[in-house]
């Protein structure tokens, strides 16, 4: 099931297989620091393909190859790559497919990870395709919300901030609708969820939109927040006005339940201020700590199998 | 002078007849099935026909071309529903509803301009059907889950 399969759409998976990275990625907690005893990756080599910048992603990925005892090559930015010259990506993906064991991939277009797939022999993990699917991040948050929480099914799920451009919401809203879960969406109108992911939500598990945080904060379990980006907004004032109402000031955090977690993909600005890093609730660093672990959960299943 | 209670257009001899097509949807159909300009053959198209199926409906006839079943299935996309008759010498041989196909490929673009079939690779557009009623496909690449109105839009 698992041997050389590729990571391309969170939709791809069962609620159970969801359960196997998660089980796999709690295994592989203690060697995300120490590396792995075994070196599962020895004399592997995988290629990390980033068409765009990414911190976080990228380097947690890297990190997890070294710790299965795997080697990485690759590129993070376009300069130096055929690809400036136009090489479109099927291409692309043809000749590292002969250089390498495994090939992660990050793109602008969404859909890009399919199609690698579709002519890559090895197995072709989503490192995030523009506004669409971005799968192991997807699955920390779930393995985050299992670990902090003790389970994912019976919780009190809402996303804060921009629901409408940001991935991470659409893809971890449908991943959750596998569970037993309620979902809450809470965003100014120019950024609501889009129709097509409610759609698809909407079917599965209960759903509540709001328009501010206040209105539902005591019921939550989980809080996950999104930066609001200022692109978005053809006026500045109302950017500001609206970015405003969506920060998370531990005064806020203080109506919430004692268990309250908040979770951020991260880059964040402004929406949570400092202050609440300390707070018992705060859990984005964490959150991205366990993209390692995670990831060599993957990287053992698709090439040690289950 | 008497009311014309004939059909508005003259039975075919053989060919292909498309009846109870929703109305206003006559062109789409005929762009499915890539028939524009001079088709070589007769093609007769009625819109906004009384009918008492629809209310009101388009009817096309094809003459002397006979549409396979999986060319004719493609148009269940803007025609879900749509009535077909292969007709020889006058008669109904063949007389069968389209159904839209599991799989679409080539015929529609993404309505995502961000997906990567709409990004110049030599790659062709692939929805699933994810419900007839109502009509939703889903791009095999970016997931976008596309409805009638959007399908329509994007027929290439």
């Amino acid at each position: 099931m698992w041997l050389n399969r590729d990571i391309v759409s969170i939709g791809d998976f069962t609620k159970e297989e969801v359960m196997q990275v998660i089980e796999k990625a709690n295994e592989m907690l203690p060697y995300a620091s120490s590396g792995h005893p075994e070196k599962p990756l020895s004399g592997k080599v995988v290629s990390t393909l980033f068409y765009e910048p990414s911190t976080r992603t990228r380097l947690s990925f890297e990190s997890a190859v070294f710790r299965m005892g795997g080697n990485v090559l690759g590129f993070g930015s376009l300069e130096a790559t055929s690809v400036v010259k136009g090489e479109t990506l099927s291409d692309t993906i043809r000749i590292v497919n002969s250089y390498s064991d495994a090939i992660i991939l990050r793109h602008p277009s969404e859909g890009a990870a399919r199609l690698a797939s579709e002519f890559a022999d090895v197995p072709v993990i989503n490192a995030g395709d523009g506004a669409g699917q971005h799968p192991t991040q997807t699955l920390l948050d779930i393995f985050t919300i299992w670990k902090e929480l003790g389970s994912v099914d019976g919780k009190k799920i809402g996303f804060v901030g921009d629901l409408k451009y940001g991935r991470t919401v659409h893809s971890l809203s449908k991943a959750l609708s596998m569970f037993d879960v309620s979902l809450y969406f809470i965003s100014p109108e120019e950024l609501k969820i889009p129709k097509h992911i409610k759609r698809e939500i909407d079917k599965k598990v209960p759903v509540r939109e709001a328009k501010n945080i206040e209105e539902i904060i005591e019921e939550l379990d989980v809080l996950y927040v999104t930066r609001i980006q200022k692109e978005r907004f053809p006026d500045i004032n109302e950017y500001k006005k609206v970015a405003g109402t969506y920060v998370i000031r531990p005064s806020l955090l203080t109506r919430g339940k004692r268990n309250l977690i908040i979770m951020h993909p991260l880059p964040r600005v402004n929406e949570i201020p400092p202050e609440v890093d300390s707070s018992p609730h705060a859990r984005y660093f964490k959150q991205a700590s366990y993209g390692v672990p995670l990831r060599m959960a993957l990287l053992d299943l698709i090439f040690r199998g289950d | 002078m008497p009311v014309e209670k004939t059909l508005k257009i003259e039975k075919i001899g053989k060919g292909t007849v498309i009846d109870h097509i929703p109305v206003g949807r006559a062109f789409q159909v005929l762009k499915i099935l890539n028939i524009s300009g001079d088709a070589g053959v007769t093609v007769s198209i009625a819109v906004h026909v009384k009918s008492k199926k629809l209310g009101l409906k388009d009817v096309i006839k094809i003459e002397d071309r006979i549409l396979d079943s999986t060319e004719l299935n493609k148009i269940a996309f803007v025609a879900n529903g749509a009535t077909i008759s292969i007709v020889e010498n006058y008669d109904v041989i063949k007389k069968f509803t389209v159904k839209p196909p599991d799989i679409i490929t080539g015929i529609l673009k993404c309505s995502n301009e961000r997906c990567i079939t709409n990004s110049g690779e030599n790659v062709k557009s692939s929805f699933s059907l994810i419900s007839k009623n109502p009509l939703m496909i889903k791009c095999h690449y970016c997931e976008r889950e596309m409805e009638i109105d959007e399908i329509i839009q994007n027929i290439i």
